[in-house]
């Protein structure tokens, strides 16, 4: 499908990466969004306050960000396609509701624009240490979609994929930016609509009688319907059977957790979304995102003038972990150099989907600004020894 | 040949049935639990209403109340503890179309839920609030809430508690609510009549239903059965419509003021949203499509 042409602007803008997230959004569909005020993230749905009421949707500023992540759920079951955004500690508030939203299937967008934490932290300035929060900070067992853009044109191409891949696999997709990233301003380029692909909601064609809200088609995602129209349908949080009725046994747990995990490990192939460069015959390989990335490419270039074979593997998807790629590259690679703005924890993923075929060697920062390139450079000379 | 099952008249069916989800039955409440009987009034008034049934959306947190959306066979959410409403803000502004009942307890309502309640009432965002107010945390045995009268005996009040009780109905009218109203599940005439002019009616309603819980709170506090505690309503009810609701709070056993407290008109949220859009933007403003899935 080609998106809605009335959300998007067109056109070559000088714009931050906030901003174009909040473009990305509106080219993708998303019509709802609720928030609570947050720096360093504020700027995406200030936009998209002003924006929307020219688009034709709703914005609403909520009383807090438990209330803003279940509030866009609700919108997503009237049928709109909706988001809300954040830093650090509004995110540990919607915890909640990632796992009502994986549970319930509730395809939406969270966009975490990093800050230094933990707790208060450090407000205005930037980090990367929410990446394993991204991952695993509801309760219970489960997987998630998570991406990481490195500029502003990234963050209006990746905000409109998150979208998309919130709507095919019925699941919350987290856009993790960062303060950097969502400040840095910069050439973006917008497409007329008609190049922009948008993935439509999976509406059923069942009619009620037949249609059951989590009967899972052969992908594992089940199809969806809205408020409104006539299914009389229930969902719940509570561990459910496939007609979305709750059913409190270990037998429905393990049949719906398994699908649910499922549905997006089996996809992780096709979710492996990566830069790579000069990995071919590279003695060292560079693994970063986000902002981070940018420093490691001056780190690079340094250690390539010095003579050292070094390869750059930016990571998109952090979330199902590309292990296959990892795996594949840590069989041709002596190291892993894997810079990042918190004490460890990509690097971890890293290290476990290398196994030991080749070393792991952190650059640990604790957030508040970037590496300094002679950082990471210090650090690729000590692996290539 | 005359089929057996001809012979056999079929029970006359309870005019609700066809409104829950009857392959979920037996319920959980328990003999004598109040949540039950206010549902069936809800029932009745949806019938008596004639809504359009197919656009009615029922949502409610966690609790034995917050079980309500699950029994009912209409587009219905079981949600987060305390979240129901600001799940029903996002489906209703979605689409206006869509009916919105928010139903659940007093203490995901209040206590988990309390900010998000008075912001949804302030807002006058245009959803119907049923409070089943039971006294106390059910669905996990009994502990004190923000409704718990002040020497009621509960799990986490062994000695009986001591903290003040919110008076609801008050603090909605102080939050904004256009319609507010308490009624017991003994009153279900009353109670039946109060849901239909919630429906009718545009903008954040509110309705109390004090409701007895003999398992939890009756029997701890040696208040007898369900049936006593209907007695109990019958005995001290008043009715007093328009009485200020800062005159009805309640106590354990003492004089219970029902009524219909608060009925007055106030522009809704996505009204007061469209006004000052249009009259800011002026050609620039474009109006959100009835629903916003078109
Ligand atoms: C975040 C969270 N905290 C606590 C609970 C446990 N819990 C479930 S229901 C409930 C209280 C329900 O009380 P109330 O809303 O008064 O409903 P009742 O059971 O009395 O009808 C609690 C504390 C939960 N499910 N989620
Ligand atoms: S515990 Fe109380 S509120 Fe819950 S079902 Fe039983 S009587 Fe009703």
């Amino acid at each position: 499908m080609r998106a809605d042409p009335r959300g998007v602007l067109t056109g070559v803008h000088f714009m931050d990466g906030d901003h174009a997230c909040c473009e990305g959004a509106l080219a993708a569909g998303a019509r709802f969004a609720a928030g609570y005020p947050i720096t360093p993230s504020t700027e995406v749905v200030e936009r998209f306050a002003a924006r929307i009421p020219t688009i034709g949707g709703v914005f609403i500023q909520m009383e807090d960000e438990l209330a803003a992540s279940i509030a866009i759920l609700g919108a997503v079951w009237a049928g709109a396609k909706a988001f809300t955004v954040t830093s650090g500690p509004g995110f540990s508030l919607m915890m909640e509701h990632v796992g009502l939203a994986v549970m319930t299937e509730t395809p939406c967008v969270i966009v975490n624009v990093q800050r230094g934490g933990p707790s208060t932290g450090l407000p205005t300035l930037p980090a990367q240490g929410d990446m394993m929060q991204a991952r695993w900070g509801s309760h219970g067992d489960y997987e998630i979609i998570a991406l990481s853009p490195n500029s502003p044109q990234e963050c209006f191409d990746l905000t409109v994929r998150a979208f998309n891949l919130a709507e095919k696999y019925r699941t919350p997709v987290m856009f993790m930016m960062d303060e950097v990233v969502g400040h840095m301003t910069e050439k973006v380029v917008i497409p007329p609509a008609e190049e922009i692909e948008v993935y439509p909601r999976r509406y059923t064609r069942k009619s009620p009688g037949e249609y059951k809200p989590f009967e899972p088609c052969e992908d594992l995602v089940p199809e969806m319907v809205r408020a409104g129209t006539g299914y009389r349908f229930h969902i719940t949080g509570v561990t459910h059977d496939e007609r979305g009725y709750p059913l409190i046994n270990p037998e429905a747990q393990d049949k719906l957790v398994r699908r649910l995990k499922e549905k997006i490990r089996r996809a992780a192939g096709e979710l492996a979304f990566y830069e790579e460069e000069g990995t071919d015959a590279a003695d060292v390989i560079v693994v970063s995102y986000g902002i981070t990335s940018r420093v490691a490419q001056r780190a690079i270039d340094l250690a390539r003038a010095k003579g050292i074979r070094v390869g750059k593997l930016r990571l998109i998807t952090i979330w199902p972990f590309p292990d296959e790629k990892i795996r594949e590259l840590a069989r041709r690679t002596g190291a892993f150099v894997v810079p990042e703005l918190n004490l460890g924890q990509i690097v971890r993923e890293v290290e476990r989907a290398a196994a030991g075929a080749a070393r792991t060697y952190a650059v640990p920062h604790a957030g508040g600004t970037v590496h300094r390139p002679e950082q990471i450079l210090s650090v690729i000379e000590e692996a290539a020894r | 040949m005359i089929e057996t099952e001809d012979l056999v008249e079929a029970p006359p069916q309870n005019p609700v049935e066809p409104y829950l989800r009857t392959d979920r039955l037996p319920h959980i409440w328990c003999p004598g639990c109040g949540i039950g009987t206010s549902l069936n009034c809800f029932v009745r008034a949806l019938i008596e209403s004639k809504e359009d049934l197919d656009r009615l959306a029922v949502v409610s947190g966690i609790g034995c109340s917050g079980r309500v959306a699950g029994y009912v066979a209409f587009d219905s959410f079981h949600t987060t503890h305390g979240r129901a409403v600001p799940f029903a803000t996002g489906l209703k502004l979605a689409n206006p179309a869509l009916k919105v009942v928010v139903y659940s307890g007093d203490g995901d309502l209040f206590a988990i839920g309390g900010n998000h309640i008075i912001h949804a009432a302030r807002r006058n965002v245009d959803i119907k609030v049923i409070c089943v107010n039971n006294f106390l945390y059910a669905m996990t045995g009994g502990q004190s809430g923000p409704t718990t009268p002040p020497s009621s005996i509960t799990t986490t009040s062994p000695y009986g508690g001591f903290e003040p009780a919110f008076n609801l109905p008050h603090l909605m009218d102080a939050a904004g609510a256009v319609y507010v109203a308490r009624w017991t599940t003994f009153h279900v005439r009353q109670l039946t009549r109060a849901m239909i002019e919630i429906l009718h009616k545009p903008g954040f309603c509110f309705i109390e239903v004090l409701s007895p819980c003999p398992t939890l709170y009756e029997r701890r506090n040696k208040l007898g059965d369900g049936l006593d505690t209907m007695k109990y309503y019958k005995e001290k009810s008043k009715i007093r419509h328009g009485a200020p609701t800062s005159e009805v709070a309640l106590d354990k056993r003492g004089e219970i003021i029902v009524g219909k407290f608060v009925d007055r008109n106030r522009p809704e949220y996505l009204e007061l949203m469209r006004a000052q859009h249009r009259a800011q933007l002026g050609d620039r403003f474009v109006e959100a499509p009835a629903c916003l899935c078109d």
